[in-house]
């Protein structure tokens, strides 16, 4: 048995988390929050300078090859600092939809632009109101040409490329790139401004076909492998959750003494624990079946999601009730979490989705 | 990452895999193993046999010391025994707390003669342990207990009242802690034996659980003489040898109570619900996912300690989830169950409703696995303190002589 990390893995999160507190401060992740810029382009191009983005891509195509197991234990140091950077966007949807789904010369074109930060990318897939379903696929292509409003796409507004989903001649699902420059977008305002979001509406541009397959299929595939890495961010952010709690609890005092000294607080704070060693073990597994490419993966990524949605969900909504009202204002950090916590829980579907998914998927292997 | 065993280790588990083939039959079909009512003579003689036979073949004790009959293997060998035998048929619930807290405790503590006396017979299932510590007035609060034990020549007298105690009444040894010293604040004034279970004085009776069973018994002492010879540890230093016991229950790895997510599953899938299988109604398989996430995140936590384990390193603080969530999870899962099987779900007969009767009766045994080997609100206690390091309750009875501590009504 050696469910854990390497060692050199483990060395690159604790330079990942030490680089992140240094240079993605809330103060940094503030400037995004507060509208000075959209997301933090000084960061983006440390983290592209250091190979992050590229963690998983093979080095052929410009990428770092650290595996998947690097790309998770840096999703996790993301998470962790609230990071106003599109990495999920770039590095976990459009680099894995073209390493999944692209030709070779499409992956020799983007994925080395990609890994060195040039370009960011975005992953189109939702149009309006509702979960991944492919009955509400309404974008079209024919002839190397575009249609479709789709929103929210996370990163839309700063990204260079969307993988976006349509339909091609056929009627089937398939996804395609588009180069972004020039299309219109609109900037939307959403629960969590240290991300971007926005709304393309494409009106007959061009577009590329990612490869030769369709079918749904091959979305879901993206969504379940992003969904590990983003329930790395999700353990991150509700690690941080508990510790601000946890420190604040050790230092407001009440009644004479620490809150944390009351139980109240305390098993508040252990839930959250629980919660979150929960999330962070079935976390792991996804990551072992990313980098085994598994069998089991589809439904290891839908218990990741599942799990480290909830952990994040109560970390960062009990780290708030652990402050008191000083957790509801505006310049303390609490919100800058429950924010990102939301976002992260809704940004691959929501947990109806992904629920049902489980057990579809359960269902399936029980029935084998 | 990967799942596979070391060289060393696979070898064990392969010498296992064919102990348990040669000597015990697999779990046959899915029938669960309920234990509805506590062992009669003729499981305990299963019991005693099976010991035995674990024993000749090198199968118990794995992490004793070889010089009393172990293999002073990594605790990880232990796991690997543990995982194989789930999958076999075999007699359980006499030696678990008599070699998994008990005898370690003697190992700590007691003379290297008497270890010679007792650790063989024990391993080899000739002698049953128990453990003495609840009491009607000291449960989560353990150091709180009013037992007496007072200085009468070379001997110890005994006088009071333990409570909760498994398998009391098939035991023939003990441990024990007691209170020597009144006057001084209660972890200061505890005194820890091991004691003869026959000893005169002692009368044994079971407790009627709320769940009809008597697994249970209060042990009531009367004048009951143990020689000083049977003391571990010094005198008022009865609290530290039973934090050495209680870090051993700690290191348990229980096992997963059922139903489990597949039995909810399974039972979801035959119950009818608005005109189908239950498990297509959104309401149910919401509920089915967070129990399966749950479930999941315990079995690989549970590799993340094997993996501590298999390194020889001391697990990390995730080893102390585990019965917190599997306790509150059966809970929910039987009464759910029960919910599927509308008010049918109130028969216990197992001829006539689902799954043998598993669901009723772990609905009525749930409550115990909330309380037993520390409480809910005991373990959020010391996950909070000792593995977020926040500061301990304030307690009204710090430093207090015990005989001053205020008791309420019950005293």
């Amino acid at each position: 048995m050696n469910f854990d990390f390497s060692d050199d893995l483990k060395q690159l999160r604790d330079q990942a988390r030490r680089f992140l507190s240094e240079q993605c401060t809330p103060a940094v992740v503030r400037r995004s929050l507060d509208g000075q810029e959209t997301f933090s382009a000084d960061l983006w191009r440390a983290i592209a300078d250091m190979g992050w983005i590229g963690a998983a891509i093979p080095e052929e195509y410009g990428g770092a090859g650290l595996g998947y197991e690097g790309l998770c234990v840096l999703a996790e140091e993301i998470g962790r600092a609230v990071a106003p950077v599109p990495f999920s966007s770039t590095a976990y949807l459009a680099a894995e939809a073209i390493l999944l789904a692209g030709t070779e010369a499409q992956k020799k074109a983007w994925l080395p632009r990609l890994a060195d930060g040039s370009v960011i990318g975005c992953w189109a897939l939702a149009e309006g109101t509702g979960n991944p379903d492919p009955r509400t696929i309404r974008a079209h292509a024919a002839g190397g040409r575009l249609s479709g409003a789709k929103f929210p796409v996370a990163d839309g507004g700063i990204a260079d490329i969307a993988v976006v989903a349509a339909r091609d001649e056929a009627g089937a699902i398939a996804l395609y790139l588009v180069e972004l420059e020039g299309t219109t977008r609109r900037t939307l305002t959403t629960l969590d401004p240290s991300r971007d979001h926005a709304r393309l509406d494409l009106d007959g541009v061009k577009a590329e076909r990612l490869g030769s397959d369709s079918g749904w299929a091959l979305v879901q595939t993206v969504l379940d492998r992003a969904a590990i890495l983003i329930a790395f961010e999700q353990v991150g952010g509700a690690d941080a959750s508990l510790q601000m709690a946890r420190a604040y609890a050790m230092d407001r005092y009440a009644f004479g003494r620490p809150i944390g000294s009351f139980q109240a607080i305390k098993h508040k704070l252990a839930d959250m624990y629980v919660a979150l060693e929960l999330a962070r073990s079935n976390a792991w597994y996804g990551a072992w079946a990313l980098s085994a490419n598994a069998a089991e993966l589809p439904l290891a990524a839908a218990t990741a999601r599942v799990s480290a949605t909830e952990a994040f969900h109560l970390g960062a909504k009990e780290n708030i009730q652990t402050h008191g009202g000083v957790g509801f204002t505006w310049a303390v950090d609490c919100h800058l979490f429950y924010r990102r916590s939301k976002n992260l829980a809704l940004t691959l579907g929501g947990m109806p989705f992904w629920k049902n998914r489980l057990v579809d998927l359960l269902e399936t292997r029980n029935a084998a | 990452m990967d799942f596979n065993d070391t060289p060393d280790e696979a070898v064990f588990r392969a010498e296992a895999r064919a102990f348990l083939s040669a000597n015990a039959e697999l779990k046959a079909g899915s029938r669960p193993t309920l234990r509805a009512s506590g062992l009669d003579a003729a499981g305990v003689a299963r019991c005693k046999d099976w010991q035995a036979k674990k024993a000749a073949a090198g199968m118990a004790g794995l992490t004793w010391p070889k010089k009393f009959g172990g293999r002073e293997a990594s605790p990880i060998l232990q796991v690997i025994y543990n995982q194989e035998e789930e999958d076999f048929a075999v007699p359980r619930g006499l030696f678990e707390i008599g070699l998994g807290m008990c005898i370690p405790t003697m190992m700590a503590y007691a003379k290297p003669e008497q270890l010679d006396r007792y650790v063989g017979p024990a391993l080899r299932g000739e002698e049953v342990w128990c453990q003495l510590f609840s009491e009607p007035a000291g449960g989560s609060d353990l150091a709180a207990l009013r037992t007496r034990a007072e200085r009468d020549g070379d001997d110890w007298i005994i006088n009071g009242q333990k409570i909760w105690t498994s398998g009391a009444h098939l035991s023939d040894f003990g441990i024990i802690v007691v209170r020597t010293d009144p006057n001084v604040p209660k972890h200061e004034g505890l005194t820890f034996f091991f004691l003869d279970m026959k000893s005169p004085g002692i009368d044994i009776r079971p407790i009627h659980q709320m769940s009809g069973a008597r697994h249970f018994n209060e042990v009531f002492f009367t004048d009951v003489r143990v020689p000083d010879a049977q003391r571990l540890g010094g005198v008022g230093q009865g609290w530290k040898v039973s934090l050495t016991t209680l870090m051993n229950e700690r290191l348990a790895v229980g096992e997963v109570p059922r139903p489990e997510v597949d039995d909810i599953v399974a039972l979801s899938r035959t119950v009818v619900l608005d005109g189908e299988p239950a498990i297509r109604n959104a309401a149910v398989r919401e509920k089915i996912a967070d129990w399966f996430a749950r479930s999941q995140g315990l079995k690989y936590t549970r590799f993340r300690i094997m993996t501590a384990l298999s390194r020889g390193e001391t697990p990390g603080p995730e080893n102390s989830i585990a019965k917190l969530v599997n306790a509150a999870k059966q809970q929910e899962i039987a009464s759910f169950g029960l919910d599927l099987m509308g008010e049918a779900g109130l028969v216990v007969d197992d001829d006539l409703v689902e799954a043998y009767a598993m669901f009723q009766s772990a609905l009525m045994t749930a409550p115990s696995l909330r309380i037993a080997g520390g409480s809910d609100e005991i373990l959020r206690n010391i996950i909070a303190e000792r593995v977020l390091g926040l500061p301990a309750d304030i307690r009204a009875d710090k430093g207090m002589p015990f005989n001053l501590v205020p008791t309420g009504r019950r005293s």
